[in-house]
């Protein structure tokens, strides 16, 4: 019981993570009607950005002080080059085709891995680590650490932050406007460009959050680390219905879970451990084909 | 009747220009004439990159469905035709050998092979097309693209075919687990390509997309890439057409599939995403619904990366920064790509399919909402 | 740093040494195709290379087809050599690295159960814990489980976890340090008190840099050790030092550095670099005194050395015993 325990949290952890980045691909989907393929490395830069602050600032040992700074630094640093892409690579394209602007995501994608790769070297980097990891114990074998309680709090605030700003702002209202049909909202007066800049660089900023937390979790960073789960956070956003925020967080977390699940217990009925990330498309492709506006999305009527 | 042996002429000819490139292509050269091997492996790596691009382009350039998962099913044409190499044909061949000489039993065995690693292909095309075209455009290529991250992680965990180290046709034999064949004085997969069997396969591929894209079937193709609905409501079955053409551009990956795993032996990390990503770009490189395009779309995709290590300075270690780059601009300046939808020189040959101006094939607006028009209008009045 | 010395002292019977690289990103695919490329157009005579085994396997049928002697510094996969005769190493192989770490967890440890997490990606990682399991079970000991990762995995704890239920007393991980970093600081983070045991992949300045104070307390195998008090390894240590910025040499900076000297000694010996001579001269290498200990192929083109245990402590690899083969 106790390893069951132990894995849902696990799973629940990474879930988190995914829930973190999902929210982003699923709000600009929802006003842009563009899969932003290059918001997994927007993750990457994040957790980039938080380690040139923290070694920039000569933080090596924990403080909290410290992780607070890195956190906001890097959200900031990410929701700038969420807003520079937008500005520089997906307007010019905005009139253009749907295939046109999912190229130019690819593009952009391919453009910041490279580029980090080409500057920074494709080695891993140790994150320093700003949190003192002590394990807790819960019960028989299960424990806990400090990192991941970190992940739990900080993304569950950062998801009721996000929920608050939609429904109980003038900009969050404007945003569910754009969502619904960005030409009505055009004509009622909303600034439409500057509500979709700022979607990304919220979404940028949530991914950065996420990238630094998993840096104090799993404290390798490299300049490839955000294609599969990035990939893997967009199954999570379709999963739980592109559009729709709640449904962002629910696919997250269900993935990480079924993620670990496989992992953990796969080995008795033949599934090898390292099918983990086949489970994250396998559950896309059943989604696909069942259901596919997710679990707690709505079916749009295509009309001629 | 005229035409048939003009036809017939013009393939003979273009074989014996395909052996003649291959003399020159090999070891010993052609009167003295070589190539570099180095070289010779790039010329190759272009022609199984065309044979990727032209097929790619049927589905995405003239179909206009986006799939971004291609190299899934050249990895399921690698991996089945060197099983079939390695378990099944080796006897075959022994046998063949023996009636008709070394030369063309591997002819013989090798085509063999290519075709079941294209029937492999082509059934998984089918099995990944029926569920996934129904589905709209970003959908459809993300499932695409999870079909095939799928196939690639069940190869690395087969442990028959190699898993996540590659497959070298290791069989257990009566002295334990060996890769070289005796018998046969080579290797278990034994390098059948060379580059005579790519330049074929390249010409085939491109001569049998060029004539499905200019009969009727391609005009209803066009016609679902165009306007989907108001194909369908014209009578074309688009999901027919839409799945056919899906298992023709699978079919064609399988056998660029094969060729390369009898060249480079299969490895798992040759056949990511990313290298998915790298046929979408010679394909919008070159225009999408352009074969010369997608031809040229290859060269570059293969050739520029060796150009540009002999630059100077670190230039080389950019390369990829400077297609993403390059992938991005095009985008925004010129969606249609190098050729747009035309083809390059064929005016004088056939008639040329040539596109009215402003409708290429990706990057014209779909239609410009009633909204948006009314918007501009007022925005207008005001000034 | 070898070709160098070479040369200030004179170079090879009277010519100087000129070393071309390349660099293959970790990629069989390109290892081939890089080597390729050194042979036909930048005509090596001789090369030294790779460092892993996957690499090294891709990249030496080229080497054995056009007949240019290939010296890897640290492939331990046995397949490596089997290629060919034209393809050597200055390193023991897996099968005996497997056993040493098998025979240390048994006899030095007393560990009875071993849990097993390997790098499905690596023929390095999959050849080792197929050697370990054999000399481990041949002395009395039981594999509780075996799970795997894929290399660039950034998430262990569904495997820990699962390997923490069998309450093993040694977990063998032979992965390459860029995972075992994170894997070290996850098992801590789990409460999993057996110690990790490893090879020679764990082995890198960076390894500290990944996985910090997680990574007391257990155990690698390895070429050499940069703590060895002997003059000749110490002497070492301080001319590498003194080349490249204080960095210590790591197992295969030390191996580089041996095959080097060893191609180099095998051209002196030869005369020249006509292939077949060559050859000849590199497989007759006897009772060479190299940095990482007497050097001497064998009829299979391995090299038969000891191995030392390293425990790893404080950021550094401390030396705990000798196993021999």
């Amino acid at each position: 019981m106790d390893t069951f325990v132990q894995q849902l949290i696990n799973g629940l952890n990474i879930g988190a993570i995914y829930a973190l980045i999902a929210l982003g691909y699923t709000m600009v989907y929802g006003i842009l009607r563009l899969i932003n393929f290059a918001h997994g490395d927007i993750y990457m830069v994040g957790a980039f950005a938080g380690y040139f602050i923290a070694v920039k600032a000569g933080m090596a040992g924990p403080s909290w002080g410290g992780l607070v700074v890195v956190l906001f630094g890097s959200m900031a640093v990410a929701a700038l080059v969420g807003m520079a892409i937008e500005r520089f690579a997906y307007r010019p394209v905005r009139k253009y085709s749907r295939m046109t602007t999912l190229i130019t995501a690819i593009g952009v994608s391919l453009l910041l891995e490279n580029l980090f790769v080409a500057v920074f070297g494709g080695q891993g980097r140790g994150f320093p680590q700003l949190l003192q990891d002590n394990a807790y114990h819960l019960f028989g074998n299960a424990a806990i650490s400090k990192s991941q309680i970190l992940i739990f709090v900080v993304s569950i605030a950062l998801m009721v932050l996000l929920q608050w700003i939609i429904f109980r702002t003038k900009v969050g209202t404007a945003m569910r406007a754009v969502s619904f049909n960005l030409n009505s909202a055009k004509l009622m007066g909303i600034n439409t460009n500057a509500i979709i800049t700022f979607t990304f660089a919220l979404g940028s900023a949530l991914a950065a959050a996420g990238g630094v937390l998993t840096a104090q979790y799993s404290p390798t960073i490299d300049p490839l680390m955000g294609i599969t789960t990035g990939l893997k956070a967009f199954v999570a956003a379709v999963l739980g219905g592109i559009g729709n925020i709640p449904g962002a967080v629910l696919g997250g977390l269900l993935i990480g879970v079924a993620e670990t699940m496989v992992v953990g217990y796969g080995g008795s009925i033949g599934i090898a451990s390292t099918y983990r990330d086949a489970v994250a498309f396998a559950i896309l492709i059943l989604v696909l084909l069942l259901r596919p506006s997710g679990i707690l999305g709505t079916t749009v009527q295509e009309k001629v | 009747m005229l035409s048939f042996i003009k036809r017939v002429l013009v393939t003979l000819a273009i074989l014996a220009v395909l052996y003649a490139l291959n003399l020159v292509m090999s070891k010993q050269g052609l009167f003295g004439f070589g190539v570099p091997l180095y070289q010779v492996d790039l010329w190759k790596m272009a022609g199984i990159n065309i044979i990727l691009a032209v097929s790619l382009n049927l589905i995405n350039g003239f179909t206009g469905q986006f799939s971004i998962g291609h190299i899934g099913f050249m990895a399921i044409g690698a991996y089945s035709s060197t099983f079939a190499t390695v378990y099944y044909t080796q006897g075959l061949e022994r046998w063949l050998t023996g009636v008709v000489g070394a030369d063309v039993a591997a002819a013989i065995v090798f085509t063999f092979v290519i075709l079941v690693g294209a029937l492999a292909a082509a059934i998984a095309g089918l099995v990944v097309g029926i569920p996934s075209l129904r589905l709209r455009g970003d959908y459809l290529a993300i499932a695409t693209l999870g079909f095939a991250e799928i196939i690639r992680i069940i190869i690395v965990n087969t442990n028959r075919v190699g898993g996540a180290t590659g497959f070298r046709g290791c069989v257990d034999s009566a002295n334990g687990v060996t890769c070289i064949d005796e018998s046969m004085g080579r290797l278990t997969i034994p390098a059948y390509t060379n580059f005579f069997w790519i330049g074929l396969f390249a010409v085939i591929t491109i001569v049998v997309i060029y004539n499905i894209v200019n009969s009727d079937a391609g005009r209803a193709l066009i016609s679902i890439r165009e306007d989907e609905l108001a194909a369908q409501a014209m009578g074309v079955n688009t999901t027919r057409y839409k799945v056919t053409s899906f298992v023709i551009s699978s079919a064609f990956a399988g056998v660029a599939g094969a060729l390369y795993g009898h060249w480079r032996l299969p490895h798992p990390g040759d056949f990511t995403f990313g290298r998915s990503f790298e046929i979408i770009i010679m394909i919008v490189l070159g225009g999408m619904g352009s074969i010369t395009g997608s031809v040229l779309g290859a060269l570059v995709v293969t050739f520029l990366p060796e150009l540009l290590r002999q630059l100077p300075g670190g230039v080389y270690n950019y390369r990829l920064v400077i297609y993403a780059l390059l992938l991005i601009i095009i985008m925004i300046t010129r969606p249609q790509g190098m050729l747009g939808g035309r083809e390059f020189g064929l005016s004088w040959l056939k008639r040329s399919r040539r596109l009215p101006e402003g409708t290429a094939a990706v990057g014209a607006s779909k239609g410009v909402p009633v909204a948006e028009a009314t918007v501009r209008a007022e925005k207008d009045v005001e000034n | 740093m070898a070709a160098d010395e070479i040369n200030a002292a004179g170079g090879i019977n009277g010519r100087q040494v000129q070393l071309i690289h390349e660099d293959d990103q970790g990629e069989p695919g390109k290892a081939a195709t890089v080597v390729a490329k050194l042979i036909n157009q930048d005509q090596v005579r001789a090369l030294i290379g790779e460092v892993a085994s996957s690499n090294s396997i891709a990249a030496a049928p080229n080497a054995q087809e056009a007949k240019v002697p290939m010296i890897s510094p640290s492939s331990t996969n046995p397949k490596v050599t089997q290629i060919g005769d034209y393809i050597f190493r200055v390193c023991f192989i897996d099968p005996f690295q497997g056993e040493v770490m098998a025979k240390f967890a048994f006899n030095s440890l007393k560990a009875k159960k071993a849990a097993i997490l390997f790098d499905s990606n690596s023929d390095y990682s999959k050849g080792l814990i197929q050697f370990f399991k054999a000399a481990f079970t041949k002395l009395g000991g039981t594999i509780v489980i075996e799970k795997a990762y894929a290399q660039r995995d950034r998430d262990f704890t569904g495997q820990l976890t699962a390997i923490r239920d069998t309450t093993p007393d040694v977990i063998y991980v032979p992965g390459y340090y860029q995972e075992v970093g994170v894997i070290a600081k996850q098992t801590k983070q789990l409460g999993i008190k057996a110690p990790l045991l490893g090879g020679d992949g764990w082995d890198s300045p960076q390894l500290w840099d990944l996985g910090g104070d997680a990574l007391n307390g257990n155990y690698i195998s390895n070429h050499y050790s940069v703590d060895d008090p002997t003059p000749v390894i110490q002497d070492f240590v301080k001319r590498y030092k003194a080349k490249y910025n204080g960095i210590a040499p790591d197992a295969i900076a030390a191996l580089g550095y041996d095959a080097t000297m060893v191609m180099a000694d095998a051209i002196k010996r030869a005369g020249g670099t006509e292939c077949v001579a060559l050859r000849d001269a590199i497989a007759q290498t006897a009772n060479y005194k190299g940095i990482t200990g007497v050097i001497t192929l064998n009829s299979e083109r391995n090299a038969v050395k000891p191995a030392v245990v390293l425990e790893l402590k404080d950021k550094k690899f401390v030396y705990r015993e000798t196993i021999n083969p």
